[in-house]
């Protein structure tokens, strides 16, 4: 009988899973090699964050979060466009790029895969706010840098069958 | 050569972007891209415009791509035109029924220009 995915929580909440998914969307996407870096907990005062929620065995969210600047290098390397504001353009860059890294990172478990969807991304604009989520089974939080740019990508479980 | 037209259906206009620069890429050219942000939207397209290739997310809202697709066969729009769907989800039950839904080839996201290439220009050459 196939284990339960709460039996499998060692194997679903493996960091290097997050890890590979993020050199695998940025590699390909953006030909960008990133490095993960310590989080210092610095906000900066403008961010952008895109939220994209699992649904199905797994309940939770995948949560990418950058300031303005490394923003507007994504949507450029994405589109091959330039940017000066946060347009509705480079929010919906920054939407599918938290889009690729929830596929990607549940494609990594095979009963993830095909039992968990994926809600359009939500996207937020502003300063000095925080996600919160009360007693999550588990939540995986990893900083990156590629060229002088950083970024932040949570994993947050809250229901796991 | 004569102009390739495509449709690519998907609710980020990034990600449009991204695919018209693939295709590009792949030596499709002289190309005429036409761009829906639904599933309603590329019905509504193919019923004043003829393409020979439709690429297509699933996940989108007001009408996803599998159910674009089923409505695609049933009103026998695009009649015999290829369609390949590009989206995050990457597991086989997806694959089945994005083919059993009439699709047929599938790209998942990330995805290279060359993985653009190698599934769709067997398919416009065919």
């Amino acid at each position: 009988m196939a284990q339960s995915l709460r039996e499998n929580l060692q194997t679903v909440a493996d960091p290097v899973h997050l890890q590979s998914t993020v050199e695998e969307v940025f590699g390909t996407m953006l030909g960008a090699q990133c490095e993960m870096v310590p989080c210092t907990g610095a906000v900066a005062s403008e961010t952008i964050t895109s939220v994209v929620g699992f649904g199905g065995i797994l309940t939770g969210a995948c949560v990418f979060r950058c300031n303005s600047d490394t923003a507007l290098v994504i949507a450029a390397r994405l589109t091959g466009m330039s940017f000066t504001d946060l347009d509705d353009t480079v929010k919906d860059a920054i939407g599918e790029i938290c889009n690729m890294l929830a596929g990607a990172w549940k494609g990594k478990v095979p009963d993830l895969s095909a039992q968990c969807g994926l809600s359009i991304p939500a996207v937020i604009t502003g300063s000095n706010y925080n996600i919160h989520v009360q007693a999550p089974e588990f939540r995986l939080h990893h900083c990156y840098r590629f060229e002088s740019s950083h970024f932040e990508v949570t994993i947050i479980c809250d229901g796991l069958q | 050569m004569s102009e390739i037209r495509v449709l690519i259906v998907d609710d980020s206009s990034v990600m449009r972007k991204i695919v018209e620069r693939a295709l590009r890429q792949a030596g499709l050219d002289p190309l005429v891209v036409l761009e829906a942000g639904s599933g309603v939207e590329g019905l509504d397209a193919l019923r004043n415009n003829a393409v020979q290739l439709i690429l297509s997310d699933i996940n989108m809202p007001s009408m996803d791509g599998l159910e674009f697709l089923r409505q695609l066969r049933a009103q026998k729009l695009a009649d015999g035109v290829p369609v390949v769907m590009i989206t995050t989800e990457s597991s086989e039950e997806h694959v089945r029924q994005a083919i059993q839904s009439g699709a047929q080839g599938y790209i998942r996201k990330p995805f290279t220009a060359e993985q653009v290439k190698e599934r769709v220009l067997p398919l416009i050459a065919a």
